[in-house]
């Protein structure tokens, strides 16, 4: 049922020293985060040393990544499975004065993280919780666990559609409070291994794009056209770290109606040079036989492996696998939820006004989605910085994860 | 030797045939004389594909499977079960199923009591039958006495008749020669580096295991033995043994001797099915009771149990499960460790006793399978030092746990996480009876859910009419329907629940026979089917068709028509030479057509189920 991506064989074959020379660049490709982020400023100064030039940056990061969330993920998750007790709720009474401070606290963590152009919601939201721990005046394991789920739930209540913010507040409590830790005795150093995993999980989060640009360089293959759908910073970022790797491609962009964010698209694909061409919505069709590959994100990625996406996903992946062409989908792993929608009307819509341009009489009836779900047997992959999925394993992952 | 292919038999026994799906004909007179004419008077008679087999060399034909090796059959008159001659059907109170909750037992019709009385018990009938079996028993021993100690050499040539009803002593000097016969081979090959055309495998095989269970287990318990012969195993060590083939003679004559329940062999089986055990239905229950008081190994709770498989009266292998389980316990309790034995290793040998008396019965589940292996394993990691009477409690609370955390609250979270996926409006449909989807339904309705339910239901059990009769008494809106309606009802449907019997690690889903139809029709509609499961009954095995394992039931089930007296075209043909029925009990789902698999661990793809199967094992087994 997967299609085997052509990129596999060219890349092997054809270049691999000059892939090498490519993966070294990488070091000089991603400048340092903007300093506004103090917490993993220290860390990303130099994202990717490469102290032995025999293996790739590539391949080391995989690495070091794989090390830190697999294994050490898993085990912590695993080790505290017995320890994990968030049902018991014995809420301390004096401090409820202060709760509406510190929920608000939480909002305007999050808020003035949003406001940087390049983090997403969700890491935000990972790095609002984190400051949640290291502001906390709790004083025992349970009354900081109670703090951090009001948080999160407050921050779930924010946007109760995004799928990402929601995932990833329950990720990040998976994450961070089933951890060994808490059976230390001494409060302070539990907290301490709080934090260091809250940032930890922040700094992979933040990471997680470059990861998966570097991930998906094997499949974008010179000469190739790309279809992408909406705006998804993830693609972008792939797209550009091609474009940055000299690869030679050519994207196709489709409008997306309403909120245009094929324009945007577009308009960045022109700033970095790539020939981009824009395709209205209902010329998907039309012009698929010129594509080699579609690339989308995801708004959240469900149990099943399907995703959730920008309205259109779905027809596209449908045509897509009428014409045996390969879907991609880039996708963080904060975004994995668990979620598994039978069908499109089977999970939570999310509204949004659709202008039209004309007068529309109230007896039209007007369909407001803003998302469609694209079930997995029309995905070929899933980039993703746990690495590249087919989408059955989106389920080993959450279990493992959940379980 | 076989009634029908004499000639094939005769002559040359390895003379491939041509394979022919489902039912095949081979109507032929014994006068035949080719080997190769079986086939075209077979396919002449059949006026089918006449001109496809007639060609004499059959190598044209891409698959070939040698000649089946049917074994003996006495033919008897099959008798339904239902005629209702038992003594058990004399009194019908249903006082044994005390201990199984309403919900499990689902043919609780009380056509068989679940106690047994023991009025009938001693009824002048069955203590006479006792007596004759008794007398046939030592006479047999008797005679053999002789013969149990044999050189090593001469060991194959004489197992034959040493596979008379033997004795317990003798049977371990049995055991120990061909041990030692086996060992003296073994260092022979390794010495000669070649071996030829002999196979160990052809050695009568008795587990060690079974010293004191003269009711050494059948073939069909096989993977649970075989411990402590680890080094003639070293290389097949992760392979399991094979499960028993029906169609394999010799076998099935060992295993016959070994076993309880006096089955006879159906006489017609369809081709494709003979490895799978058939027995002629009926005459077992009258011979199970009269072997009562002989069978001093066999725990009553376990035969009673043992005995309403037979009857069909618990049926549904969550129901099967824990009767199994509920009588296992009561047998642990009753359990006294004998001198100079320990318990890990006795108990052990004790269950396995029982497991394969339960398996003549019916064959297992893959629940019951599982929950042996569970049941094992705990017995297993008991500490030797532990005395008796601790490890008896601590092995019944093992078992009420396995009961309650994999079946009881894996059926709650399973209803919880169902139920979510009922919205206003939908037409559920849901086939035969699963007793898991009739609680996610009267959860859905209990939840204030406005839905209909549309129940398919199929011959010859028609299964789905008392969980129809319970959700209408409950208050469901409820629409009752033939299979053969399926392709007419499933337009308006709007999702389909099925229970299963298990699920493989490749996504399959085993189940009532018929399902496949129903979720193939359904992946036609696009309308999403959701397999309820606990992760107990998950097998790590992967089935591509529904052949290979499956179950044979009565074949006279289907030749009556319930309420029709006049349709009785089929009576008494079950024994016709040129007529096979077959009646199967389960089919296999492949995974494309499942959206969803429901288990205790939440709702996970078919594809997951492989993850399942590694953390659950890993976690509670092993």
């Amino acid at each position: 049922m997967w299609w085997r991506s052509p990129s596999f064989i060219l890349d092997k074959q054809q270049q691999e020293k000059l892939e090498r020379e490519q993966t070294l660049q990488y070091d000089d490709v991603f400048p340092p985060p903007p300093p506004s982020i103090p917490m993993s400023e220290a860390s990303l100064q130099n994202p990717n040393p490469n102290p032995n030039p025999n293996i790739s940056a590539y391949y080391q990061t995989r690495a070091a990544h794989f090390g830190v969330v697999t294994s050490d993920w898993l085990a912590q998750a695993q080790a505290a499975v017995s320890g994990d007790s968030s049902g018991v709720s014995t809420p301390p009474v004096d401090d409820h004065s202060g709760d509406a401070g510190k929920v608000q606290s939480v909002i305007d963590e999050f808020n003035s993280w949003r406001k940087q152009p390049d983090l997403a919601e969700a890491v935000a939201a990972i790095r609002a919780l984190a400051s949640v721990i290291r502001s906390s005046k709790a004083t025992t394991m349970m009354e900081l666990e109670i703090e951090l789920k009001k948080a999160s739930d407050t921050l779930k209540s924010w946007d109760t559609t995004s799928i990402s913010l929601t995932a990833a507040c329950d990720l990040f409590m998976r994450y961070v409070t089933r951890t060994s830790a808490l059976e230390y005795e001494d409060f302070n150093s539990a907290k301490s291994r709080l934090i260091e995993r809250a940032e930890k999980f922040g700094e992979i989060s933040y990471k997680a794009r470059k990861i998966i640009a570097m991930l998906s360089q094997d499949f974008i293959f010179d000469g190739c056209t790309i279809l992408v759908h909406g705006f998804s910073r993830v693609v972008l970022e792939v797209l550009k770290t091609a474009a940055q790797n000299k690869k030679m491609f050519r994207v196709f962009c489709t409008e997306g109606r309403p909120d245009r964010t094929g324009l945007r698209f577009s308009n960045e694909m022109a700033k970095l040079d790539v020939p981009v061409k824009l395709v209205i919505d209902s010329a998907v069709a039309y012009s698929m036989d010129e594509v080699d590959m579609v690339f989308v994100g995801a708004d959240g990625v469900v149990e099943s492996g399907g995703i959730i996406n920008m309205m259109g996903t779905y027809q596209i992946g449908l045509v897509a696998h009428s014409m045996n062409k390969p879907v991609y989908v880039a996708a963080e792993s904060y975004k994995f939820a668990r979620l598994y929608p039978l069908d499109q009307k089977d999970m939570a819509p999310a509204l949004r006004p659709i202008d039209f341009g004309v007068p529309i009489p109230s007896k039209v009836e007007i369909e407001k989605s803003a998302r469609d779900y694209t079930p997995p047997q029309y995905l070929t992959l899933l980039f993703t910085d746990l690495g590249v999925l087919t989408p059955s394993v989106v389920s080993d992952e959450l279990i493992q994860l959940y379980l | 030797m076989d009634p029908r292919r004499p000639q094939s038999q005769a002559g040359s026994s390895n003379d491939p045939k041509i394979r022919q799906v489902g039912f095949t004909f081979s109507l032929q007179n014994p006068q035949s004389l080719h080997p190769s004419s079986s086939a075209i008077s077979g396919a002449g008679a059949g006026g089918v594909d006449g001109d496809f087999s007639s060609t004499p060399v059959a190598s044209t034909c891409p698959v070939m499977i040698p000649p089946p090796r049917v074994p003996v059959q006495v033919p008897t008159a099959c008798r339904p079960v239902a005629a209702g001659d038992s003594i058990l059907a004399a009194d019908s109170d249903n006082s044994g199923d005390a201990e199984l909750s309403e919900e499990w037992v689902r043919s609780s019709s009380g056509m068989y009591s679940l106690g047994f009385s023991m009025s009938g018990i001693n009824s002048p009938v069955a203590t006479e039958r006792n007596e004759e079996v008794e007398l046939d028993f030592v006479d047999g021993t008797g005679a053999k006495m002789s013969d149990a100690p044999m050189p090593n050499k001469d060991m194959k040539a004489a197992s034959k008749p040493l596979k008379e009803k033997t004795s317990k002593a003798e049977r371990r000097a049995m055991q120990e020669a061909q041990r030692a016969a086996k060992a003296a081979k073994r260092a022979e090959s390794s010495e000669t580096g070649a071996h030829g055309g002999e196979k160990p495998a052809k050695l009568p095989k008795q587990p060690p295991k079974k010293k004191d269970a003269p009711l050494a287990s059948s073939a069909g318990v096989s993977e649970k033995k075989g411990g402590d012969r680890s080094s003639e195993k070293d290389k097949k060590k992760d392979v399991p043994p094979p499960r028993m083939q029906y169609d394999d003679k010799s076998r099935v004559e060992k295993a016959k001797k070994r076993s309880v329940v006096k089955q006879t062999e159906a006489r017609n089986r369809v081709e494709l099915f003979q490895h799978l055990p058939q027995y002629e239905f009926g005459n077992q229950l009258q011979d199970l009771e009269s072997k009562f008081f002989k069978l001093d190994p066999v725990h009553p709770a376990v035969y009673k149990v043992g005995v309403q498989y037979l009857a069909g009266n618990v049926t549904g292998s969550n129901a099967r499960c824990i009767a199994m389980l509920h009588a296992f316990k009561e047998a642990i309790e009753d359990y006294h460790t004998p001198p100079d034995k320990t318990l890990i290793r006795d108990l052990t040998a004790r269950l396995s006793s029982y497991i394969s008396f339960l398996n003549e019965c019916r064959p297992l589940s893959i629940s019951m399978g599982n929950a042996i292996r569970s049941l094992k394993s705990c017995i297993a990691k008991l500490p030797l030092s532990i005395s008796e009477s601790e490890a008896k409690t601590i092995l019944g609370s093992d078992i009420d746990r396995f009961i309650n955390e994999k079946i009881v609250i894996a059926n709650k979270v399973i209803v919880e996480h169902a139920a979510t996926k009922v919205r206003d409006g939908d037409v559920l449909l849901t086939y035969g009876a699963s007793s898991i989807v009739e609680m996610v339904l009267v959860h859905a309705y209990e939840l204030g859910r406005q839905f209909r339910v549309v129940i398919v239901d199929s011959r010859p059990k028609f299964e789905g009419q008392a969980m129809l009769r319970r959700l209408v008494t409950k208050g469901l809106s409820c629409t009752y329907t033939h299979i053969n309606a399926i392709s007419y009802v499933m337009h308006e449907v709007t999702r389909v629940f099925l229970g299963a019997a298990s699920v493989f690690s490749n996504g399959t889903v085993y189940s009532r026979v018929g399902t496949a139809c129903v979720a193939m029709v359904a992946h036609a509609f696009r309308v999403p089917v959701l397999v309820c499961c606990e992760a107990y009954k998950f097998h790590e095995r992967v089935q591509l068709d529904s052949i290979c394992t499956n179950e044979l039931d009565d074949p006279c089930a289907i030749t009556r028509v319930p309420g029709r007296k006049e349709i009785n075209y089929l009576n008494n043909w079950i024994n016709k030479e040129n007529l096979q029925l077959l009646n199967l009990l389960y089919d296999v789902t492949p995974a494309d057509f499942i959206s969803l698999i429901i288990t205790d661990y939440g709702m996970v793809p078919p594809t997951s189920v492989p993850v399942i199967v590694r953390e659950y094992r890993k976690e509670h087994l092993f």
